[in-house]
């Protein structure tokens, strides 16, 4: 069905916020234009898992693969590879000080060196592709959160982006703006971009998902394809999940 | 009556004289604040730096500056500076004061920097910003604009400390008063006249200070 060509891939990855260790030897790869949801109840390890894949949480362990080459974040220049990983935040994180059009095109100027008309204009696509063509000149405070949520997936897909990744990014809206948002995670996926998705959204990780992932207690209980995680999960845990979250 | 009367006669009499001098303490006042914003800016990033040589050296700074009298600061650097080197009186005034300014203004500025959320910093980093970067163009902005009420307080302050360089001889407001009132004999009418003049000069400045939050907050919108 897709290409596999492999877009990232993760060998034994551990993480520990002191004593309590969150991720326990991770193995996952992510091939070229896939979209996997990662799934679990909260203190899973899912969204740190998502955070190392950028480097906005340090690994203690374990390899990181990007497009082939393995990421040493004591050599590597990290800078260079987020500007190739975008990433939607639960919260938002847009720049509250910066009308929606300079959020977008902040990062490409400053640190593409993007011309800044070249920035404007691609900027404005953007924007018409989230459906916010008329609010490239408001502050962020005056969005509601659903449009928000669109400008800050503006915002990432500005750097053009290889990978993008999405952190609970419906978790903090009412659930009237959540449909908004979905639909543009899901076009974006339709185009082909690839995703790792961190989501509570069932019904959006069986529709649009490649590859579901469960997370429990810093391990990877199982993976599979959308359908076959849904209709026939192999693993007592993967039931037990989806009897708690799909039925209520 | 009669004194009200000698009042108005001595503060007009005087108005000459107490006006340069008025102009002197705002000098004083905005170069000190504006050389300590400087100085605030650059120890409260020392302060949040991650080596611990760095922000050692902002803690020194401020313990020294907010543990000894500005009194003590002003004649430190007045007499030690200019057995040193030749330096004007105004200027040993003005740094003795961005100095002390500069102590407070770390500490409002780290306070200010600290209560930007987070998710600010990873936002920028996730788009592939530099530390320094995202630091100046993110977070700064941010920050300057939440210690805008505390810099205000800080500036009424400095403008009131100003008054103890009329002690290193500058003839600024409080110096000129003080002359005036021994060489006429009457020292409480041109102290008072001086309070008259610093509560003038507050007053304006509190106009001012209110005035440019309000543009600052609107321009958030």
């Amino acid at each position: 069905m897709m290409p596999e060509k492999e877009m990232i891939s993760i060998e034994g990855l551990t993480k520990s916020f002191g004593e309590l260790q969150v991720l326990k030897g991770v193995d996952l790869t992510i091939a070229e234009s896939e979209v996997v949801c990662l799934v679990g109840a909260s203190g899973s390890g899912k969204s740190t898992l998502l955070r190392c894949l950028n480097f906005l949480e340090k690994k203690d362990g374990g390899i990181i693969r990007f497009e082939g080459k393995e990421i040493d974040p004591k050599k590597d220049d990290l800078n260079k590879v987020r500007e190739k990983v975008g990433m939607v935040f639960q919260h938002f994180n847009l720049f509250p000080h910066k009308t929606v059009l300079e959020n977008i095109i902040e990062a490409p100027i400053m640190v593409k060196k993007v011309p800044k008309q070249q920035a404007i204009q691609e900027a404005r696509e953007l924007l018409r592709k989230v459906d916010l063509e008329d609010k490239a000149d408001v502050y962020p405070n005056k969005l509601s959160g659903g449009q928000k949520q669109r400008v800050a997936i503006a915002r990432a897909l500005a750097m053009k982006p290889d990978i993008m990744l999405f952190d609970e990014a419906t978790s903090a809206l009412d659930p009237e703006l959540v449909g908004e948002v979905l639909k543009t995670m899901r076009e974006l996926a339709e185009e082909g971009m690839t995703m790792v998705v961190v989501t509570h959204e069932m019904n959006f990780a069986r529709e649009v998902a490649d590859t579901v992932v469960l997370l429990h207690d810093g391990n990877i209980v199982e993976k599979a394809s959308a359908e076959q995680f849904f209709t026939a999960p192999q693993e007592t845990r993967t039931q037990e999940f989806l009897q708690k979250t799909v039925l209520n | 009556m009669n004194e009200i009367a000698h009042f108005f006669e001595a503060f007009g009499s005087s108005s000459n004289l107490l006006v340069k001098a008025m102009l002197l303490t705002l000098e004083l006042t905005v170069v000190s604040i504006l050389i300590g914003i400087v100085i605030g800016l650059f120890f409260a990033l020392l302060k949040l730096s991650r080596f611990r040589v760095l922000t050692l050296i902002a803690d020194v700074y401020i313990y020294l500056i907010r543990g000894t009298p500005l009194i003590v600061q002003i004649f430190i650097l007045y007499f030690g500076l200019s057995g040193l080197f030749l330096i004007p009186d105004f200027w040993a005034a003005s740094l003795a004061l961005a100095f002390h300014n500069g102590a407070y203004i770390a500490e409002t500025f780290r306070g200010s920097i600290q209560s930007i959320d987070k998710g600010q910093m990873e936002g920028a980093r996730s788009l592939g910003m530099k530390p320094s970067l995202a630091m100046r163009r993110i977070i700064l902005p941010q920050a300057l604009r939440r210690a805008l009420p505390p810099l205000g307080n800080q500036f009424i302050i400095g403008l009131k400390d100003s008054s103890l360089a009329a002690f290193i001889s500058m003839n600024e407001l409080f110096n000129v008063a003080t002359t005036l009132g021994s060489n006429n004999f009457d020292e409480m009418t041109y102290l008072l006249i001086a309070a008259l003049y610093y509560l003038i000069l507050v007053g304006i400045l509190t106009l001012l200070i209110r005035m440019f939050e309000r543009r600052m907050a609107v321009s958030e919108r």
